[in-house]
C-alpha cells in the first residue's frame, strides 16, 4: 500500500493518472508550466510499450495524438496558453471528426507569450470559444493532486465515451505544487475503453451513424473496416457533404452529445452548503484559498459555504442554480477578469447578487483576498 | 485485381476540373499499389487541404483528411502508433510547403517511414488561383496580378537539405514513372518525397497563357530531362526528373523500437 503514496507535482499527478487511465501515445513540445508533463512520458510511456514524440511544434502535437487515436490508442498531449492557441485548430478538427483525445493546458499569465512563470485562470473562455464555429466542449480542472489524478482519469472517459476531445485546465500553481498523491489499486477506479464496432468486414460499416445510445462505436484504422475522416461536415461514411440536412443533423448531434448531458458530465464538490447564506463558487487552485476561507469563517458561526467546480464546460448551469439558490451573496473566486463570474450571473436568478474575488497580477489568490471581498459587499470595509 | 477494385465509386465522379493533372497521379498511385500486391487494409491515406488532398476520398484505403498543411503531422501520430501500416501523405504544392513547410522539413529529418507526394501544380486551384511557393518570379496569379516577385523552392533540393532519405521527381506526363518512383518510395524505408508536376488548367495555364491540359503536358514533355542529362548543362532552365536521392538512414519508428527496449529493460 505505501509504495502508492507519492509527493509528487501536480503535473505528475496528471501523468500518474494518464497512465492509469490506460494512455499509450503522447505528443507534445516544451512550454512552462506543462514540461514536466511531457519530460514525464518521455521516460515513462516507453517502458510500458507506449509512444512518446517530441513534435516541432504545439500544431503538430495534437495533430499526431489525433492520428495516433484513429490506430485505437489513449492519446494526449499537454501545453500551456500560447501552445493552447496553436492547437485550437485541430481541437476544432477532433470535435468535427470525433476523435477521442486529452488536451492538457497548464494555465499561466497572457495574453500572448504573458507571464510564463506565474498562475492565471485566463484559458476559461478560450477553452470553451476558442476553436472557431458553433460546437460544444468538455473541460475539466481540479485543485488538488488526488483531483488531478481522478478528473485526468475521467478526462479520458469522457473522450472515450462520447467520441470528443477534452480539455484538462489546470494552473500554474496546481501544476508546480507538491503534495501528496495516493495512486489507486488497479481496478479502483472506473475505465472507459474504446468501444469498438460489431459490424464484420466487408459488411458497409457508418462510423458517423450514432447508435441509439448517441455512441458511435468505431474502427481502427489498420482493421477491416475503410473509411474516410475528415474536418468537412460529412456524411454517415464520413464523406464530405453540403447537403443542408447532413450539415444540420451534424452539428445538432456534435453540440447535443455534450450539451444535453451537462448535468451527467457535471463534477463538482460542496461545502457547508446546507445552510450557506453566502456562497463562494471556485474552481482550480483558489478553490484551495475559497476552502480555507469558509472553514475559517464556520469556525466563527457564519454561514458561509463554498461550491467547487470540476467541469467547466459543459457549464453546470442547473447545479450552479440550484445550489446558489438560498444564497444572500455569491462571490466567485477565480484569477481571470471574471470569466466564469458571467456564467454564474447567467445561472442564477439575481445576478446583481453575485460578485468577483480575483488577481490578475500573477500572485496567487489569498484567503485574504476573498475575505476583503466578503466584507467589501457586507459594507464592512476591508 | 484491377485498378478500379482500389477505389470507392460510390463517390465518383471526382470533384477536379476536366484537364486537372491530379486524376492522373490517382492513377499512378493506384497502379503502384496493385503492382506490389499491398493489402487495402494496411494503406492508411493521410491529406491535408486543397484540390491535391480530396484524393483520399476516392480511394479505399484508411482515409484520414485532415487539416491545410497538417497531413504530416497527422500522418507521424498514425505510423508512429502503428509501424506496421503503409502511410501515404499526399499534398499540394501550398499544402505541403507554405503552410505545411514547417511540418514537411520536420519529417524529412525525422526520417519516419512514410511517402508524401507532392502534386506540384504550382498554384492555389481550389481558392481561385493565388500564387504559391511554387508559383516562381514572373508568374500570374489572382494574387499577383502585375507579375509574381516571390521566389520558388526547389521541393527536391529542399528535402534533400532537410535530410529525406528518397527523393525523386517526375510529371504526369510520365505517369509510367510516377508510378515506379511510387513504388520505390513505398519500399523504402524511412522518408520518400516523391514531387510529381501537375497541371492546372483552370488556373495556372489560363492566366499564364499556356494552353490547355494537353498543351500543359505537352511542356512537361519539353522541359524536363532525365536526371543527368547533358542537355541541362546546355540549358539550366530545364527540370531534371529522377531519383535525387535513395540511401538507408535509421527510420524513426524502429529506432523508437529500440528505445522502447532499453526502456523496459530498465
Amino acid at each position: 500500500m505505501s509504495q502508492n503514496i507519492k509527493f509528487v507535482q501536480g503535473n505528475e499527478a496528471c501523468v500518474a493518472g494518464a497512465l492509469y487511465a490506460g494512455l499509450q501515445f503522447f505528443a507534445g513540445y516544451p512550454i512552462t508550466p506543462s514540461s514536466e508533463v511531457a519530460e514525464l512520458l518521455a521516460a515513462r510511456l516507453p517502458t510500458q510499450g507506449g509512444k512518446f514524440i517530441q513534435m516541432e511544434d504545439e500544431l503538430s502535437s495534437i495533430c499526431a495524438i489525433i492520428g495516433a487515436s484513429l490506430t485505437g490508442h489513449k492519446v494526449m498531449t499537454a501545453t500551456s496558453g500560447p501552445g493552447f492557441s496553436l492547437m485550437q485548430e485541430a481541437l476544432g478538427y477532433a470535435i468535427m471528426a470525433e476523435i477521442p483525445c486529452v488536451i492538457v493546458n497548464v494555465q499561466r499569465g497572457g495574453p500572448s507569450t504573458g507571464i510564463p512563470t506565474q498562475v492565471s485562470q485566463g484559458d476559461v473562455m478560450q477553452a470553451r470559444w476558442g476553436v472557431h464555429g458553433d460546437h460544444s466542449m468538455v473541460a475539466l480542472t481540479a485543485s488538488n493532486h488526488q483531483d488531478v489524478f481522478l478528473m485526468t482519469v475521467e478526462a479520458f472517459n469522457i473522450a472515450e465515451t462520447y467520441r470528443t476531445p477534452v480539455v484538462l485546465l489546470f494552473d500554474e500553481v496546481i501544476g508546480h505544487m507538491r503534495e501528496k498523491l495516493v495512486v489507486p489499486q488497479e481496478g479502483e477506479v472506473q475505465l472507459v475503453g474504446r468501444l469498438h464496432t460489431s459490424v464484420k468486414g466487408g459488411v458497409d460499416y457508418h462510423p458517423y451513424l450514432p447508435r441509439e445510445d448517441g455512441r458511435l462505436p468505431m474502427s481502427d484504422f489498420g482493421g477491416v473496416h475503410r473509411y474516410n475522416v475528415t474536418g468537412l461536415y460529412h456524411d454517415m461514411w464520413g464523406f464530405p457533404s453540403s447537403d443542408p440536412k447532413v450539415v444540420h443533423g451534424l452539428i445538432r448531434h456534435l453540440v447535443d452529445k455534450i450539451e444535453n448531458r451537462a448535468n451527467l458530465l457535471a463534477h463538482y464538490k460542496e461545502y457547508f452548503l446546507e445552510d450557506a447564506d453566502r456562497v463562494l463558487v471556485s474552481y482550480g487552485a483558489p478553490a484551495r484559498s475559497a476552502l480555507h476561507v469558509v472553514k475559517n469563517r464556520r469556525a466563527r458561526g457564519e454561514r458561509l459555504g463554498l461550491l467547487e467546480l470540476q467541469t467547466l464546460w459543459p457549464f453546470p448551469t442547473d447545479i450552479v442554480r440550484e445550489k446558489c439558490a438560498r444564497a444572500k451573496a455569491v462571490v466567485v473566486v477565480e484569477m481571470n477578469m471574471g470569466q466564469m463570474l458571467q456564467e454564474v450571473k447567467k445561472a442564477v436568478e439575481k445576478p446583481e447578487q453575485v460578485f468577483l474575488a480575483n488577481r490578475i497580477d500573477g500572485v496567487f489568490i489569498t484567503p485574504t483576498d476573498i475575505q476583503n471581498i466578503l466584507r467589501l459587499i457586507q459594507g464592512k470595509g476591508v | 485485381m484491377a485498378v478500379k477494385d482500389y477505389i470507392r465509386e460510390r463517390f465518383f465522379p471526382h470533384m477536379w476540373c476536366p484537364g486537372c493533372g491530379h486524376g492522373i497521379v490517382l492513377n499512378s498511385l493506384l497502379r503502384a499499389v496493385e503492382q506490389l500486391g499491398m493489402s487495402k487494409n494496411e494503406i492508411v491515406m493521410v491529406s491535408g487541404i486543397g484540390c491535391s488532398s480530396r484524393i483520399g476520398g476516392y480511394v479505399d484505403f484508411h482515409t484520414l483528411h485532415t487539416l491545410h498543411g497538417r497531413a504530416l503531422a497527422f500522418a507521424t501520430g498514425v505510423k508512429l502508433s502503428r509501424p506496421e501500416l503503409n502511410v501515404v501523405v499526399p499534398m499540394g504544392d501550398g499544402d505541403a510547403l507554405a503552410i505545411g513547410g514547417n511540418h514537411f522539413i520536420h519529417a524529412c529529418r525525422r526520417n519516419i517511414g512514410m511517402t508524401a507526394i507532392v502534386m506540384n501544380n504550382r498554384i492555389y486551384g481550389m481558392t481561385g488561383g493565388q500564387f504559391s511557393p511554387m508559383s516562381g518570379l514572373g508568374i500570374s496569379a489572382s494574387t499577383a496580378p502585375y507579375s509574381n516577385i516571390d521566389r520558388a523552392f526547389d521541393v527536391s533540393e529542399m528535402a534533400r537539405a532537410a535530410g529525406a532519405t528518397f527523393v525523386a521527381r517526375t510529371t504526369v506526363y510520365h505517369a509510367q514513372q510516377a508510378t515506379e518512383f511510387i513504388k520505390k518510395a513505398f519500399l523504402h524505408e524511412g522518408f520518400a518525397v516523391v514531387e510529381i508536376l501537375s497541371q492546372c488548367p483552370t488556373h495556372f495555364g489560363r492566366r499564364n497563357r499556356q494552353g490547355g491540359a494537353a498543351d500543359m503536358m505537352e511542356w512537361f514533355k519539353e522541359n524536363t530531362v532525365p536526371v543527368g542529362s547533358k542537355k541541362k548543362l546546355e540549358n539550366p532552365a530545364l527540370i531534371e526528373r529522377g531519383i535525387f536521392v535513395q540511401k538507408e538512414e535509421p527510420e524513426y519508428c524502429s529506432e523508437y523500437a529500440k528505445i522502447v527496449d532499453k526502456a523496459m529493460r530498465g
